[in-house]
């Protein structure tokens, strides 16, 4: 029978069969391949009972206006069943600039939550018990300082900093690849991650220092495979960092975590996840032999695919996300946000979020998905994709080692390149309409009805202003100038700075003024141009 | 209505006059229109007569080399050095464009965003619009444009390539060529192309593993080879002299005189 | 005098804190396979910077991407300094995550056109190819 298209291919570009046999997985030896479930190289997941034992943390990224407004949207979130907290900072606050400066006019709030201060920091997390709930900052450049604040903000409450259990994104590789939020040169950059790992590993053990991500770079326009590639080579790079500044693979490598996207093609999605922890196991035995079997195991957030989500019949969003979310409970995550279906709009409203978080529930609770552990093990199909995925991933892997690593190859822009132009191939997919993305280039409705969307105005800008200019007045000057002065010095000399960041922000120095006088101390970063 | 607000064409010579006049006493819309009137008209290069331009002591540099060698990052630097002596700096940063669509994607002055609030300093980016040679066909007429208009030094940057930048040797009076590490047997292929125009040679990103094998190379064929490290700033003040050494200011020739004009 | 083959002249660019360069990128690339001369500044510009710049490059219109939701304050300042500057002969338009009334008040006050997510780019590139040569 003739079929719809001369040539069926997956998102990331693999042409796909008609139907897939065990001629295709003629080599493959499930023992090699698969293993049981958490076991080496554990493709089927790095739990024994998976979801049988516990379900993904429900985890919804948020953060808008002030501390206050965030903290009520975290409580309201947790009392409908959410289990972690995510937090977004606004632009100027993962740029380490002040509510007050220049630059941050007109964006305070807009993006997420504005964070100055230590007294910011101890507002946003009024009355959320960190002993129970385990929270996620996504921030990046200026990591450390945000990781101060909230140690900071624990020592007061009195609680030990061992018993401390959450995530700090700081992953600044794929800031120059995909996000474009760096304050420093790449070389300093990583020293200061080493610096939080190595600080973690001694005071937090059970803090996650670090959660690589792959969700921006495909955000980006990146394919899985590439997403799946730079990702892990960028975790590969950070191991290294940590291993040059003279920690044990087995002291930090267990407490490592990753960060991937949920997009649209589900199965090689799936396979996506598959293939991650696989190439993950390996690439860590072979290049480091570890003997702590939690140093090779990948354990992951995932975050559906914002920009598959359009701003054309808004209620789509929904079934895209649930199909997404599918995807990432699928492939074993052990943690996961839903986007709302306002996402194009602006941040997301109560009620919009209250729907994802839903949708999670109801995969969790009513499909009856998680009651065997890795449901598609075994299926020629995605056994296959979950091969190809790992040998072009490696294929990058080899091409990154010929350039001298991430950084020379950052340097070179060429991540940068490669998702630039996968990007436009996405986009003219799209226009061309060899990819339909329904409500925008097929089923089109002339009237569009609009849904209620979050506001935030210039008031939370003036009341953050106005609190920094107290703070700065109160404040004892002379003691925070002498904890910046140490804090540069202990950057210069090499020493840990974690310690005297912690001092600082103690001290009431202001998340800018930490972070330029770092700048003095590391310099800055210009991107290469990539058109 | 002067020639600068809001009149929409540039028609008769009283209209040139104004704009030559406007352009002379430094008014950068005027001189911005000018170029354009320069780049898009062949009748354009009448106000050149008009700017009555007499010999300033205006340097005009070249920088050429390879794609991504750093050539913007260095001419960034330049111009910071330069306007810490308190001269006006004009630069002329050429990209190529598309021989199919005509368009083109002009990045070099993302590296010198930092200069765009100071009113000493004037950057133009120019689309080779067909034009071979390594720089469009009114570079040359727009760099007397800024002289006219009182900048010191003009710094021009060519498209990133590696031979036929023929016209840099003819508009610029001094040329340099910024190379990165790791050319390798290109350096011989240099010989007939790059180093020939050059009278300065800069082994640019000095910070690479192998930027001593490239200088020792280079030094072979040139006297005059500079590492720099333009990301830092590192070796400028030594281009910057290398510069002033090599050549005392000099005119920029009159109209017609520059081989493309 | 302007001679008809001259292609038009746009700075594209990002102002304010915000990263999000994907789409800018794309425009970019499309304006330029569309025959213009497009101009790009990079991330991270304050108003000031663009408006200079587009006055230095002597453009017919400067495109801004602004998904950050600071487009109220980021547009109308570059609105002001255009105006300020004597150049308000240069178009202003732009595209981004921004609210439709965001989009009434800021067409309003001068904008000329503003874009959102999924607008088609044939459509963006019909507009910027009918903008008419500046000056
Ligand atoms: C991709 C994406 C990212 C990527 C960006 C990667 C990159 N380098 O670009 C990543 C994951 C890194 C990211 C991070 C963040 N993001 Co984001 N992101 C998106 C997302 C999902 C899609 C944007 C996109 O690229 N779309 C594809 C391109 C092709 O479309 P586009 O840019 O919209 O362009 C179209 C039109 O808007 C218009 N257009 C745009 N620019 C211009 C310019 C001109 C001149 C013209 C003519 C037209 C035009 O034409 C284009 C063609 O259709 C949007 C939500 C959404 N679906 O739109 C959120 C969104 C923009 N992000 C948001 C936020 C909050 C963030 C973060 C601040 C999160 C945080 N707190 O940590 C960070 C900040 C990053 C930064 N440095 O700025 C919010 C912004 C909220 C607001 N404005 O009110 C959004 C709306 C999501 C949401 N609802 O929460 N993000
Ligand atoms: N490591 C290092 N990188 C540098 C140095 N100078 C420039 N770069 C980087 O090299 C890349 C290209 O620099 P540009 O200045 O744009 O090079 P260019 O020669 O002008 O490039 P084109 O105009 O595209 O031909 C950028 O990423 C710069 O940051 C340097 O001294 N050291
Ligand atoms: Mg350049």
């Amino acid at each position: 029978m003739q079929e719809r298209k001369p040539r069926f291919t997956s998102l990331s570009g693999f042409d796909t069969n008609r139907v897939y046999t065990h001629n295709d997985l003629k080599d493959w030896s499930p023992d090699e391949e698969l293993g049981a479930p958490g076991q080496f190289p554990y493709t089927r997941g790095v739990y024994p009972t998976m979801y049988r034992g516990r379900l993904w943390t429900m985890r919804q990224f948020a953060g808008f206006g002030s501390a206050e407004d965030t903290n009520r949207r975290f409580k309201y979130l947790l009392q409908h069943g959410q289990n972690g907290l995510s937090v977004a900072f606004d632009m100027p606050t993962l740029m380490g600039v002040d509510a007050d400066a220049p630059l941050a006019h007109g964006e305070i709030g807009h993006c997420g939550v504005s964070i100055s201060s230590l007294d910011d920091m101890e507002r946003l997390f009024d009355g959320i018990p960190f002993e129970q709930v385990t929270t996620s900052m996504t921030i990046n450049g200026p990591a450390a300082v945000i990781f101060a604040m909230y140690l900071a903000v624990a020592e007061k409450r009195g609680i030990r900093p061992e018993r401390l259990d959450g995530t700090l994104q700081n992953d600044i590789l794929k800031e120059y690849i995909a996000q474009k939020e760096w304050l420093y040169p790449p070389e300093p950059s990583l020293r200061l991650i080493a610096d939080t790992i190595a600080y973690c590993s001694e005071h937090v053990p059970k803090w996650h220092p670090i959660s690589v991500s792959g969700y921006h770079i495909r955000e980006a326009g990146s394919t899985a495979v590439q997403e799946l590639a730079f990702t892990l080579y960028d975790g590969l790079t950070y191991v290294e960092a940590a291993v040059k500044a003279g920690l044990s693979v087995d002291r930090f490598a267990p407490q490592l975590s990753f960060f991937f996207n949920a997009h649209n093609d589900l199965f090689e999605e799936i396979a996506k996840f598959r293939a991650a922890r696989r190439l993950w196991a390996r690439e860590m035995t072979r290049r480091y032999r570890p003997v702590d079997p939690r140093s090779v195991q990948l354990r992951c957030h995932a975050q559906t695919a914002g920009c598959t989500l359009t701003a054309q019949q808004p209620m789509n969003n929904v079934v895209r996300t649930t199909i997404q979310a599918l995807a990432a409970v699928l492939g074993g995550a052990q943690s996961l946000h839903t986007n709302s279906m306002d996402e194009t709009l602006a941040l997301p409203t109560e009620d919009a979020v209250k729907l994802a978080l839903r949708t999670q529930q109801i995969i969790a609770q009513e499909s009856e998905v998680t009651n065997s552990v890795d449901p598609l093990g075994g299926s020629y199909y995605v056994e296959t994709l979950t091969n190809r995925l790992e040998e072009a991933a490696l294929d990058y892997f080899h091409r990154l080692d010929d350039m001298g690593g991430m950084v020379r190859a950052i340097e070179q822009g060429f991540p940068q390149r490669e998702i630039l132009n996968s990007s436009q191939r996405y986009l003219r997919e799209s226009e061309r309409k060899e990819r339909i993305i329904v409500g925008v280039n097929e089923y089109v409705e002339p009237v569009e009805r609009p849904i209620p969307i979050l506001k935030i105005g210039l008031e939370v800008e003036h009341e953050q202003v106005a609190r920094l200019s107290d703070l700065r007045k109160c404040r004892d000057s002379f003691k925070m100038a002498g904890a910046v002065e140490a804090l540069q010095e202990a950057a210069s000399c090499g020493e840990n700075v974690m310690p005297y960041l912690i001092d600082a922000v103690k001290a009431k120095a202001t998340l800018g003024e930490i972070c330029m006088a770092l700048k003095e101390v590391f310099g800055t970063y210009r991107e290469p141009v990539v058109l | 209505m002067s020639p600068v607000g809001s009149h929409p064409f540039l028609c008769d010579i009283h209209d040139m006059m104004i704009l030559a006049e406007q352009v002379r006493t430094g008014n950068i819309r005027a001189v911005s229109r000018l170029i354009s009137l320069l780049e898009n008209h062949p009748g354009g290069r009448e106000a050149l007569r008009l700017l009555n331009s007499t010999s300033r002591e205006t340097r005009i540099i070249g920088v050429t080399g390879y794609p991504g060698a750093g050539k913007s990052t260095v001419v960034n630097r330049l111009v910071s050095c330069y306007r810490r002596k308190g001269l006006k700096v004009g630069v002329l940063a050429v990209d190529i464009s598309s021989s199919i669509t005509g368009g083109a994607l002009l990045g070099d002055r993302i590296r010198m965003q930092e200069h765009a609030l100071d009113h000493g300093v004037y950057i133009r980016s120019m689309a080779t619009r067909g034009h071979h040679g390594g720089l469009a066909q009114a570079t040359g007429d727009a760099a007397f444009v800024l002289e006219a208009a009182g900048y010191e030094v003009i710094l021009i940057e060519t498209i990133g390539v590696g031979q036929n930048e023929g016209d840099i040797d003819d508009v610029a009076r001094i040329v340099v060529a910024v190379v990165a590490p790791g050319l390798g047997d290109e350096v011989q292929a240099m010989k007939a192309g790059l180093l020939e125009v050059a009278h300065i040679v800069v082994v640019n990103k000095g910070d690479l593993p192998d930027a001593d094998n490239t200088l020792r190379d280079l030094r072979e064929w040139c006297p005059n080879v500079l590492r720099t490290v333009a990301t830092t700033g590192e070796g400028i003040p030594e281009l910057a002299a290398a510069i002033t050494a090599y050549q005392q200011p000099h005119a920029v020739g009159p109209v017609g005189e520059a081989r493309n004009c | 005098m302007t001679v008809a083959s001259a292609p038009l002249r746009i700075l594209i660019g990002k102002v304010g804190l915000d990263g999000h360069d994907r789409g800018v990128k794309l425009i970019a690339r499309a304006l330029r396979d569309a025959g213009v001369e497009v101009i790009y500044t990079g991330l991270h510009q304050t108003p000031e910077q663009v408006v200079n710049a587009a006055i230095q490059e002597d453009v017919d219109a400067i495109g801004l991407s602004i998904l950050s939701g600071a487009h109220n304050t980021l547009f109308r300042r570059v609105l002001e300094l255009l105006k300020e500057q004597d150049a308000e002969d240069i178009a202003l338009f732009g595209g981004g995550i921004i609210p439709d009334e965001d989009v009434a008040t800021l067409t309003a006050d001068g904008v000329k056109a503003l874009f959102k997510p999924g607008a088609p780019i044939q459509e963006i590139v019909t507009f910027v190819k009918g903008l008419k040569p500046h000056g």
